[in-house]
């Protein structure tokens, strides 16, 4: 009696895994094609990346704004990670006032076209006063300023295979993001911080502010933002360089 | 699976031949894989907590700052244990929660938790409440008829666990997420802040564990086999093992 329940057992659980199994496949087939699925989703801790991405995605598909705060809120005490590009080219630039400075904007994109810092700053502003985590623990409030990123995807003109946006920066960091999170209001290629040029420390010339997500995603000191379908052709495939490192890709949590 | 689906139509007959079966398999399969689950969640997030041993209220925080609480942990910030532990954190949540939903729902359609769960009124007086919790303090063996149902202290801690601890995890959880705070920031502002969502996550975390911990004496207590036994297998202790 017992020893036939336990084959009975078996065999269902055989079957119902491999249905399961057969459907996850489907699942992600499916994902994929709506853009639900994260570049580093592969592996068995890249599930729970990839229930998290898609999730989200679905939940900010009707509205989602990241929360703007006053400028009383804003934080006294601001810190930062990690220090300035230690090359050459970067102390060139710095002491040149980024006046030779260039974001180039190109890939996957109508007119691709570079911009030096004077040609960023005569763009359209928006400031925006936002909540930002660093995925360690920590967080502040501060006031950016600068040129939405949509705007200068607009002046380019992006192709409609077009789904990720990649930002590389002086430093060798590279990052990127998805077309909603890219065309969103608030995604922001940062100027100012404070009412004030932007540090160095804090990405100077250029960087970028995610606000829906955490802080490791607003990289800084770009260099080029480059439009595509696929990231598997740049460094391990995985969309940024921070999975390399063992960090998700996806910064939204 | 399809035991399940099959158990309603044979839910009579079987129930009154084999009344030695102490959990249905629903409940003890999500048990276990909430048991795994949990124990990879407190693992994973101590990894992203050594990242900034630090607490605040409110919505900001910052090392060179003021803050609510230091824990006397070291800040570490150099081992790769916070990015894999991330996603080992958001993995076990999900499990968590599938098998969360599925005890849910089924100790809904069940009655499991108006059966099993909730006390009898009769119950729920004060002199009944100091009995069970003096027996509990003496260390008392349970008397045999508790191995077939929960005592009252029981019920209380667990419908705590379910219905109140469990949820705010998930909560202040999806709190700390800037995405999922953009959709409706009602989720942190009623916490008072990201910072304080933080604060209250850890302390419910520590709460469970310190469950867990109790749960595992009092499992010890009444009998670490038999009890673990009827968890895994759902049958209780034939005649000659002692309860």
């Amino acid at each position: 009696m017992s020893e036939s329940i336990t084959r009975r057992k078996l065999i269902t659980t055989g079957l119902a895994a491999a249905a399961g199994l057969a459907g996850l496949k489907a699942a992600a087939h499916i994902a994929d094609h709506y853009g639900f699925l994260a570049p580093d989703h592969s592996g068995v801790l890249g599930a729970g990346e990839a229930l998290t991405y898609g999730t989200q995605r679905i939940l900010m598909a009707r509205h989602s704004t990241a929360r703007e705060f006053n400028r009383s809120e804003i934080s006294k005490i601001i810190p930062v990670n990690g220090e300035p590009p230690n090359t050459d080219s970067y102390q060139r630039l710095l002491a040149g006032g980024f006046a030779d400075w260039r974001l180039t904007v190109d890939g996957l994109v109508g007119c691709p076209s570079t911009f030096s810092l004077a040609e960023l700053k005569r763009l359209p502003s928006r400031s925006q006063i936002t909540h930002q985590a660093c995925e360690e623990g920590w967080s502040f409030i501060a006031e950016w300023s600068g040129v939405p990123l949509s705007y200068i995807l607009n002046l380019v003109g992006v192709r409609p295979e077009a789904k990720w946006a990649v930002f590389f920066a002086l430093d060798d960091a590279w990052d990127s993001i998805d077309m909603p999170e890219a065309f969103h209001p608030q995604t922001l290629l940062v100027l100012g911080m404070n009412g004030q040029e932007l540090p160095t420390r804090h990405g100077a010339p250029l960087r970028v502010r995610v606000p829906r997500q955490l802080g490791q995603k607003s990289k800084k000191y770009l260099s080029r933002i480059m439009v595509t379908d696929t990231v598997k052709n740049i460094g391990k495939g995985w969309g940024a360089v921070d999975p390399e490192y063992g960090f998700s890709w996806y910064m939204g949590i | 699976m399809a035991e399940t689906e099959h158990a309603p139509g044979l839910a009579t007959p079987t129930r009154g031949v084999r009344s030695d079966c102490r959990h249905p398999p629903v409940i003890r399969i999500t048990h276990w894989i909430t048991a795994v689950a949990f124990l990879c969640l407190v693992i994973s997030g101590v990894a992203i907590l050594l990242a900034h041993p630090r607490l605040y209220w409110g919505e900001t925080g910052v090392r060179s700052g003021p803050s609510l609480i230091d824990l006397p942990l070291p800040f570490v910030l150099e081992s790769p244990i916070r990015g894999p532990g991330r996603y080992l954190h958001f993995l076990s949540a999900w499990i968590s929660l599938f098998a969360g939903l599925i005890y849910l729902i089924n100790g809904l359609f069940t009655y499991h938790f108006r059966k099993h769960l909730l006390p009898a009124r009769s119950d729920l007086n004060w002199k009944q409440i100091r009995q069970v919790i003096l027996r509990h303090l003496r260390f008392e063996r349970p008397p045999k008829e508790e191995a077939l149902a929960y005592n009252l202290l029981q019920r209380l801690a667990y419908l705590l666990v379910i219905f109140v601890l469990f949820p705010l995890m998930f909560w202040t959880g999806l709190a700390m997420s800037p995405a999922v705070v953009s959709v409706n920031p009602t989720i942190v502002t009623i916490f008072g802040g990201q910072q304080s969502a933080r604060t209250i996550h850890f302390f419910i975390a520590s709460f469970l564990v310190l469950f867990l911990v109790i749960h595992i004496l009092m499992v010890c207590l009444a009998g670490f086999t038999v009890r673990n036994r009827a968890m895994i297998t759902g049958r209780i202790a034939s005649g000659k093992e002692t309860i």
